[in-house]
């Protein structure tokens, strides 16, 4: 993948340039440096002022030649700081969401694999506000893993737990990483979450990204 | 029934639901779409929109009425058209009271509709993109399941409003019996009668019960959405 993007909202300005190649890329900086804005640029939940985006040889963005592809087109999949699971939905709902709109030759995981790894079968009946916070961010993982997206982008996706809940989800992570083999983009504030899964660190300061 | 009213208050009851359900029917795409537009974005012009919408709640009920006429009757530029081009009148029909009492309840369609879209964190919609949905399949199916209680109790306040719509239908489409004498220009025309306090006591009894019925009957479908919808733990999204 690469990117080079620029995005400006009022006084705030972010500026990108990046190219990545698999495994996990954390991106680690202080709350307010840019980083979600980022990861929405990247999943086509944002509109840059100016630059472009190649995924595996296809233009997602160029600004110069008005080519933009939309969210829903992207095939990126995106799990929020507080998991965004829909309400009025069972967890499983929730999880084959983005599953059911896949052809079967587009499924690369199934509902039993994921919910195995992530060790939530026994939710499967509940609603969302019958979770805990750790259960919660593992159900919107897997509702992302089984869009089989081509990306998954992960916004600060421990932030909201105690500490004693990360150190339990982390794992659950690692066994993504090493068991998917899909690419990742993890954004965080905590360092010590990006030494433990990513393969490459980059850092995010007043909208500026680099090593 | 039949032996508790006479065919007259039958037929004005008849009407009021007909003319209700129509207005309710109208009112609900658009009330739904401009909620929407009003939840959702920002542009000029939207405290006007917004004040153009709140109107038919605060003006005489007889002035819209009376500019429905205007511009909807047959000498009217919309109504003359509508006639030399397809036959169609409006004014002092069935389908003009319709017409009134949807000008005179949309505003509260729109006011709980709205609300609840705003309390829907779009969040929600993005994350539905993020899995494929376009925008319009989010909405259906994120959206709007989610808006429910609201779009419930705004339709049963709008069905309310024009079971009780006077001034703008009797300004608009007059008093005419089998065609636009609803129930509460049928209680109007008894009291105006000799003899006529008996029969329209009992339509007051009778509009008594229906916006009853009506009124519980949103609360309760409300309520069984929330339930449904898994809002008892997130009161936040309510």
């Amino acid at each position: 993948m690469k990117a080079d993007l620029t995005f400006k909202r009022g006084e705030f300005q972010l500026a990108a340039r990046v190219e990545l190649n698999g495994g996990v890329t954390g991106i680690c900086g202080p709350s307010g440096a840019g980083k979600s804005t980022f990861l929405a640029l990247l999943a086509g939940l944002l509109r840059p002022s100016a630059g472009t985006l190649n995924f595996a040889g296809v233009d997602l963005i160029d600004t110069q030649h008005g080519i933009f592809v939309p969210a829903w087109k992207r095939h990126f999949g995106l799990v929020f700081q507080n998991g965004m699971l829909f309400p009025h939905l069972s967890v499983r709902d929730n999880l084959l969401y983005g599953f059911n709109r896949l052809t079967p030759l587009e499924r690369h995981l199934d509902l039993k694999t994921v919910t195995a790894l992530l060790e939530i079968e026994p939710l499967l009946q509940r609603r969302p506000d019958q979770l805990s916070g750790g259960e919660r961010q593992r159900v919107a993982l897997g509702r992302a893993l089984l869009y089989s997206p081509r990306l998954l982008l992960l916004d600060e996706p421990l932030s909201s737990l105690d500490d004693r809940l990360k150190q339990q989800i982390l794992p659950f992570l690692k066994r993504v990483k090493e068991e998917t083999r899909i690419p990742m983009i993890y954004v965080t504030h905590a360092q010590a979450e990006v030494d433990y899964l990513a393969d490459r660190v980059l850092k995010m300061e007043d909208g500026r990204l680099g090593e | 029934m039949d032996s508790l009213l006479t065919p007259e208050e039958i037929q004005a009851l008849y009407l009021s639901a007909k003319v209700a359900l129509w207005a309710t029917a109208l009112c609900l795409p658009a009330g739904i779409a401009l909620s929407w537009v009003m939840a959702r974005y920002e542009f000029r012009g939207k405290l006007l929109l917004d004040v153009l919408i709140q109107l038919p709640m605060v003006l005489p009920p007889v002035v819209p009425g009376y500019l429905l006429l205007l511009v909807l009757g047959t000498q009217g530029p919309v109504g003359a058209w509508l006639l030399a081009e397809f036959g169609v009148v409006i004014a002092f029909t069935w389908k003009g009271a319709v017409l009134a009492s949807a000008v005179m309840a949309f505003p509260l369609m729109v006011q709980p509709v709205r609300l609840a879209f705003r309390m829907i964190d779009p969040r929600l919609e993005q994350a539905a993109t993020t899995l494929g949905a376009t925008p319009w399949r989010a909405f259906f199916t994120i959206t709007i399941p989610l808006a429910l209680p609201g779009i419930i109790a705004g339709s049963v306040l709008c069905f309310s409003r024009s079971l009780g719509e006077f001034g703008a239908t009797m300004a608009f489409v007059g008093n005419i019996p089998g065609e636009t004498r609803t129930l509460p220009l049928a209680i109007y025309s008894y009291t105006h009668v000799p003899g006529g306090e008996a029969p329209a006591l009992r339509l007051v009894y009778l509009s008594f019960a229906l916006a009853t019925v009506a009124l519980l009957a949103s609360h309760i479908i409300s309520r069984r959405a929330e339930r449904l919808l898994g809002y008892a733990g997130d009161r936040s999204l309510r």
